[in-house]
């Protein structure tokens, strides 16, 4: 055994101790860890609100540079993997292996291509002009900016805070996806899940049920309003 | 188990525990060196330091310091202190080392994520100390880094240096973070039969309501060091007017991170000299239960007050006044803390041992530093003394008398925990001494430097005429502050040579009640074979039950009742 897992075992249940809350430490360590990613969140959302209030002037019209429909669809992909997460969930709860690993996969795959979306609305936007820094000169939105359908003073804002609040939670979209896939090979695959232990399941679904409330919100005020 | 896992890789508390006390420490000598220079610029302006010939012709020609160098020096002073010498002594080490051991847990919830937590603290530090050596040289935006001076670089001057800061900063986030869910989810789930919430150490309750502190103010620094790091690298305009950014904005992220960072640099100490102080006054601590309170209320009052720190920053005065009020309620809380401490000494059978008089120290210290903190507080007098050398001897009363006494105490009170060795009982009050008489000789003239208008961040104060009478009272501060930094030279080899030669520490050499010291000294991996059963609080002394002046929270007598095991234990 390696020094980890001799230390884990040590640790396993049963294992008398006061317990604070009845919940195991994965899933209270997952909770904990979410509050700290709400305020990592809150300060991104925070500054945008703050800097487009302040800003010096109008913000771009939504739909103007943003493509809302395809933005639309994908959150309903990402709302779609979540109910395949309770559906995985729900699945190992009644000691189902095999649909587990449907649903589990099916999550995955979900993930995956909201990442694969946002990657094509990332470049399409970049071949369009629209950076973080700005417009760029002599693109299809400087353009846009000259003949004053989008306004000059906060284009430079709009997309520090749309790329910044986007790409964080894109990323953070990217790390469910590849701890999914890890714990699909290494756990679910090879059957370790059982209706007596599926903390893991649990725990990343915690994980990927917030990162998809953290986006309904971006979706919102980001891309609508 | 070999040398690898063992003491470099490890997932075992108390050898992370160790890491970070090695990692802090360095940095606590590098944040040391950085002000010694400092000083010599302010005692003795434009004077060759001596030794300052090897300093390359960017940062000193012919050992005269320039002044893109000086704001460097104090720009990597503050941001190796707080971040890598006072917040992985107090957390990284003592928080990794004390909670499993005082709460009769084999390790923390997340051995893994543990070792994750002190390599990305290393990778940080080992950035921010690159950071010095790149061609532009260190960040120059002060440990604050306002902006929209560290946002721009044509502003500054800074290149690369800039936004090694801000990357170090995101990694030690990540760090604190990872650190912090581990003590929280251990100290609420952990815990061994008996050890009820009312009975953990106050040390354990001080390190976690810092631990909710940090979980809950890293990530916005983080998130302010991306946007700072974006604004300076891919042309993002978060932090600069011109494009429509608010400069203020810097400042309202950093603070609402940076006031409860405040207290995650005093609890913990408050918590350790808790501890020290029921030892050497062999009496239980004064007021328990309103000392876990306190700890409580500081900790959620600190969410709250972030804007005394922008008093001058053009804030309606209205707001101001609300974030004076709130402000001055700390000192309720604080108050609690202090008098209790004075009630534990109170008559007590008092044991001058070394963690005992730096504990003292600390009580002595803060009660000065938290004066001087209920100045600043009023909007009138903090107009007047903001940026000053009034601010920096406050903050010095305590960071330096406030957390580094207690530090100094907690190294030689657990040094035995964790090397098996004493250090040295009569180096260390001359260590004490010494260092207790330079610190304040150093420190106390900077409040009538401040009041005198000597500003913070100063190259040359001999430029001004109104601060040429002071002259002679800076160069007084800079022979103590050499003697000051010449004394730790006591300690550093105290605590190395007792490392190899110290007296072999028995099992409880302090005749203390919690669970660590039922352990050899140094505790095995897994700490107990059997996990202890607890029957009482950890401040049981000269208990009329027992023959002996301590009563450990593990010993059984005839009166107590086994705890029971909650019926969700097993699963």
């Amino acid at each position: 055994m390696t020094h980890a897992t001799t230390t884990a075992s040590l640790m396993r249940p049963p294992f008398p101790a006061e317990r604070g809350v009845d919940a195991h430490n994965l899933k209270l360590g997952m909770w904990v860890f979410l509050a700290s990613e709400v305020m990592f969140f809150t300060a991104l959302i925070g500054s945008y609100v703050i800097l487009r209030f302040g800003a010096p002037g109008e913000w771009a019209r939504p739909g103007t540079v943003l493509n809302v429909p395809v933005t639309a669809f994908n959150t309903f992909l990402l709302i779609c993997s979540s109910v395949s997460m309770v559906k995985a969930f729900a699945a190992i709860a009644d000691g189902n292996q095999k649909m587990l690993k449907v649903w589990l996969l099916l999550t995955i795959i979900g993930g995956a291509m909201f990442v694969g979306i946002q990657a094509y609305e990332y470049t399409h936007l970049v071949e369009r002009g629209f950076l973080p820094s700005g417009v760029r000169d002599g693109s299809e939105l400087a353009a846009l900016v000259a003949n004053g359908t989008l306004p000059q003073a906060t284009m430079g804002l709009y997309g520090s805070t749309f790329y910044i609040m986007t790409g964080f939670h894109g990323f953070h979209v990217t790390c469910g996806v590849i701890a999914m896939t890890y714990l699909y090979f290494t756990k679910a695959l090879r059957g370790k899940y059982t209706q007596q232990d599926y903390r893991g399941i649990e725990t990343v679904g915690l994980y990927w049920h917030f990162v998809d409330l953290v986006w309904i919100i971006l979706f919102t005020i980001v891309y609508l309003i | 188990m070999g040398f690898w896992r063992k003491y470099i890789f490890s997932t075992d508390h108390k050898i992370i525990g160790i890491q970070f006390l090695f990692l802090s420490l360095f940095f606590l000598l590098m944040g040391g060196l950085l002000a010694m220079q400092m000083r010599w610029q302010l005692g003795f302006p434009g004077k060759p330091m001596p030794g300052g010939g090897i300093l390359p012709e960017s940062m000193a020609p012919g050992g005269v310091i320039l002044p893109e160098y000086y704001i460097q020096l104090v720009t990597m002073h503050g941001t190796f202190m707080v971040f890598f010498a006072i917040m992985p002594l107090l957390v990284g080490v003592y928080a990794n080392f004390l909670i499993p051991l005082k709460l009769g847990a084999h390790d923390m919830a997340f051995p893994r994520i543990n070792m994750a937590s002190f390599w990305t603290a290393f990778l940080a530090g080992m950035v921010m100390l690159a950071s010095l050596f790149v061609p532009e040289g260190a960040s120059r935006a002060g440990w604050t880094m306002y902006a929209p001076l560290s946002a721009r670089l044509d502003l500054s001057g800074a290149g690369l240096g800039q936004s090694l800061w801000s990357v170090s900063i995101v990694f030690l986030g990540l760090s604190s973070i990872l650190g912090a869910l581990n003590y929280i989810t251990t100290i609420i789930n952990n815990r061994a039969p008996g050890m009820t919430w009312f009975r953990m150490p106050l040390s354990v309750w001080s390190l976690f309501i810092t631990a909710i502190l940090g979980l809950l103010a890293l990530p916005v620094l983080s998130g302010a060091a991306i946007m700072l790091l974006f604004d300076q690298t891919i042309g993002t305009h978060f932090f600069d007017p011109p494009a429509g950014g608010q400069a203020l904005l810097w400042q309202h992220l950093f603070w609402f991170f940076g006031h409860p960072e405040v207290y995650i640099l005093i609890l913990p100490a408050m918590g350790m000299v808790s501890d020290i102080i029921a030892n050497g006054s062999r009496k239980p601590i004064f007021g328990y239960h309103s000392m876990v309170f306190a700890i409580i209320a500081i900790g959620f009052l600190g969410w709250v007050v972030w804007g005394h720190h922008m008093f001058v920053s053009g804030m309606n005065p209205t707001l101001g006044s609300s974030f004076m009020v709130s402000t001055m309620v700390i000192a309720v809380p604080s108050a609690i803390k202090t008098f209790n401490w004075m009630g534990t000494m109170w008559r007590g059978n008092l044991h001058f041992h070394v963690p005992m008089m730096n504990a003292v120290a600390f009580v002595a210290m803060f009660v000065i530093g938290g004066l001087s903190g209920v100045f600043m507080a009023a909007t009138p007098v903090d107009i007047h003394i903001h940026d000053t050398y009034f601010i920096v001897a406050h903050l010095h009363y305590v960071l330096f008398g406030g957390s580094l006494f207690a530090l100094f105490g907690a190294i030689v009170y657990w040094y035995p925990k964790m090397f098996g060795r004493m250090m040295s009982e009569r180096w260390g009050k001359i260590h004490f001494w010494l260092t207790f008489v330079f610190y304040n000789l150093t420190f106390f003239p900077m409040h009538i430097l401040g009041m005198a208008g000597h500003m913070r961040r100063l190259y040359d104060p001999t430029q001004y005429d109104f601060l040429k009478p002071y002259q002679p009272m800076n160069e007084f501060i800079s022979v103590c502050a050499f003697l000051l930094f010449a004394t730790q030279s006591i300690f550093a080899l105290n605590f190395v040579i007792s490392l190899f030669r110290g007296r072999k520490a028995e099992l409880n050499p302090w005749h203390d009640n919690g669970l660590e010291w039922t352990l050899p000294s140094p505790a095995p991996h897994g700490n107990w074979t059997q996990v202890p059963s607890v029957y009482r609080g950890p401040y049981e002394f000269s208990s009329p039950l027992v023959a002996e002046d301590y009563l450990p929270q593990t010993q059984k007598l005839p009166t107590d009742q086994e705890p029971a095991v909650l019926a969700g234990a097993a699963s």
